[in-house]
């Protein structure tokens, strides 16, 4: 038998239309197609109805057949959220914009250190060191945290920012693990000829491996970004004050209280997810990518 | 003489050599040093820290008391709170892990067939993923509301009387578990990259050998992702077990009590809050904390020598040549 024929690729003569391939492909792209708009229909279903709800008069969102579009369109909403006293959103969003300058820069700058030691540099004990880092993106938080927070009540640290930023000046795993992959793969003589001109090793981190990685950078910081900006467990167990607050924890707190118009809370949750949508669309490829490589720490 | 070497100089060059290896490590480990540090700091101390408290009894203002195994004894044989906890847990996980992943997939199989509008499409699915949990969870409280949410009025339509979600004890839990499965967007992009890797001679292969999708997908899709299932089931284990911030918010809001209503969303990770940082026992919450790491180091164990089962290795194929 020769191999180079396909025999099924030939349509027999006479079959009728709806057993062929083509009309096989046609169903097959229809129910594809159906399936993916019906989908996302039902996936951002619930931004349609939290961003109506924002704009609605609040007796219009208690009716049912539901008033789908609002009538009238009550921008005002968002005001009087952000007037109420128990949300003052310019103080939660500059403390949240503290949290991720602060954290965001710290991330980087060590772990492009970290991260160039494990891709570049030789030491006994290196490949262990690296199986611990490995092993710890798996680790639960659940047994540090405890003793972490006693610790940092010790040295008097509660109810400031300095327990969730100090700990990002010491690398992240996840970090210079995706850091370390990328630097592997710029060419050594780059550093070398940086190194004869007499430089050191971290004025050539910072000449030659630091611009040749923007990509990694830039991903690492937005995915740090959008995990600061949601962060809801730590900043709840350090801050006490209200004044204090980053947003996801100020809305937490907001919709604790008990008279809230549903209206000013869904006109709250829109601006708290806003931010972190318009960054998405601004750089979506980072997004995606970052994200993609994460299947890669498990091979 | 010009080609003999004299001992002393290759002594002098490995000597020179053995200098320069130092140097490199040293170097080595002043770079590493902030990340062997914090894990000292952040992580392992707490880790021995916590493993001693466990041991303890502490309420913080006084200094702990030794009290060997009593916290464990105590919390397997006269802590309903402890079942009640490991039972929402378990069951969550249970229910949320596969419907999270088979979701995932799903719409990444969806994705991967399409051709055009894939940026839209996957866009809409992806978009819940980076909502913050808080937001999310408000958000849904309100889609579930029994009264006036959607999803009842909806289910009004067809003639069924929708339950009472986050406010009935028996739907609580389904409620969040639905809840999971819109976040699946991380999940969904890593599964799309996992099948764009599987080159596409095997599938033309197959065809030409006259399988048809199912069993192309059962035979070539599903072993080829195998690995890339292996990663995100173990990550959604890992994460489900650790549940905290939306059962926390909607439980915690207008009812006011911690895995509300009566207890039937008390997730493990609230249980351990709870106790940790409104009641101040410190030694009986790292017992808690460290049998929760033990019982996910043990599941994540069992996953990872199941793989070896299960899990298509390209690696594996050369040996066995």
């Amino acid at each position: 038998m020769a191999s180079t024929t396909f025999p099924r690729t030939e349509v027999p003569e006479g079959l009728p239309f709806f057993r062929t391939r083509e009309f096989g492909s046609i169903v097959h792209r229809v129910v594809t197609y159906t399936l993916l708009v019906v989908l996302s229909l039902v996936f951002l279903f619930p931004f349609f109805w939290m961003i109506t709800s924002a704009l609605k008069p609040e007796q219009q969102i208690f009716l049912w057949p539901p008033q789908w579009i609002p009538d009238p369109v009550m921008w005002s909403n968002f005001r009087e959220a952000f007037s109420n006293p128990l949300l003052p959103f310019h103080i939660f969003f500059r403390n949240t914009m503290i949290l991720e300058i602060g954290i965001i820069s710290g991330r980087l700058i060590s772990c492009t250190l970290v991260a160039y030691g494990f891709a570049r540099l030789d030491a006994p004990g290196k490949e262990i060191l690296f199986g611990i880092l490995l092993a710890t993106l798996m680790l639960p938080s659940v047994v540090t945290q405890i003793p972490r927070f006693i610790l940092f009540t010790e040295i008097g640290w509660v109810n400031s920012y300095r327990p969730l930023i100090v700990p990002a000046w010491f690398g992240e795993a996840y970090a210079i693990f995706l850091m370390r992959q990328f630097f592997l793969t710029i060419p050594r003589e780059l550093e070398e000829a940086a190194r004869i001109d007499g430089a050191n090793t971290f004025r050539t981190i910072a000449s030659i491996i630091v611009p040749l990685s923007l990509p990694v950078l830039t991903v690492i910081g937005i995915l740090s970004f959008k995990d600061i900006w949601n962060e809801f467990f730590n900043p709840l167990l350090y801050l006490n004050d209200l004044t204090l607050y980053p947003l996801a924890v100020g809305l937490a707190y907001f919709n604790g209280q008990f008279d809230v118009q549903m209206s000013e809370l869904m006109a709250a949750s829109v601006v708290v997810l806003l931010p972190v949508v318009i960054v998405f669309f601004i750089a979506q490829k980072a997004f995606v990518e970052g994200i993609s490589l994460t299947g890669l720490a498990g091979r | 003489m010009a080609t003999t070497v004299s001992p002393a100089a290759i002594a002098g060059s490995q000597r020179g050599k053995s200098t320069l290896a130092r140097r490199e490590a040293t170097l080595f480990w002043v770079c590493v040093a902030p990340w062997v540090l914090g894990l000292i700091l952040w992580t392992i101390g707490p880790m021995l820290y916590s493993l001693y408290l466990s041991f303890t009894d502490w309420n913080i203002l006084t200094a702990p008391t030794w009290v060997g195994l009593r916290n464990y004894i105590r919390i397997f044989t006269q802590d309903p709170d402890f079942f009640q906890s490991l039972k929402v847990t378990a069951v969550y996980s249970v229910f949320s892990v596969p419907l999270r992943l088979g979701t995932a997939l799903f719409l990444a199989i969806l994705l991967n067939e399409a051709t055009r509008g894939v940026g839209i499409f996957r866009t809409a699915f992806y978009i819940p993923a980076i909502v913050s949990s808080v937001a999310a969870a408000v958000l849904w409280t309100w889609i579930l509301n029994p009264r006036f949410g959607p999803v009842n009025g909806f289910l009004g339509l067809l003639g069924i009387e929708g339950p009472g979600w986050f406010s009935d004890p028996q739907y609580a839990l389904w409620g969040l578990v639905i809840m999971s499965a819109w976040g699946v967007g991380g999940e969904m992009l890593i599964f799309l990259a996992g099948l764009k890797g599987i080159p596409n001679h095997l599938f033309e292969a197959a065809e030409i050998d006259g399988a048809d999708r199912l069993n192309r997908f059962l035979h070539i899709t599903i072993p080829m992702l195998s690995p890339t299932i292996f990663f995100n089931l173990v990550m959604s284990i890992i994460g489900a077990l650790q549940t905290f911030d939306a059962a926390y918010v909607i439980s915690t809001a207008r009812a006011g009590t911690i895995g509300g209503p009566v207890k039937s969303t008390l997730f493990y990770m609230l249980n351990v809050y709870d106790i940790a940082f409104a009641k101040q026992r410190m030694g009986y919450a790292a017992s808690l904390a460290w049998i929760l790491f033990l019982i996910i180091l043990v599941i994540t164990l069992l996953v990872v020598r199941s793989s070896t089962v299960w899990v298509f290795s390209e690696a594996e194929r050369e040996r066995r040549r």
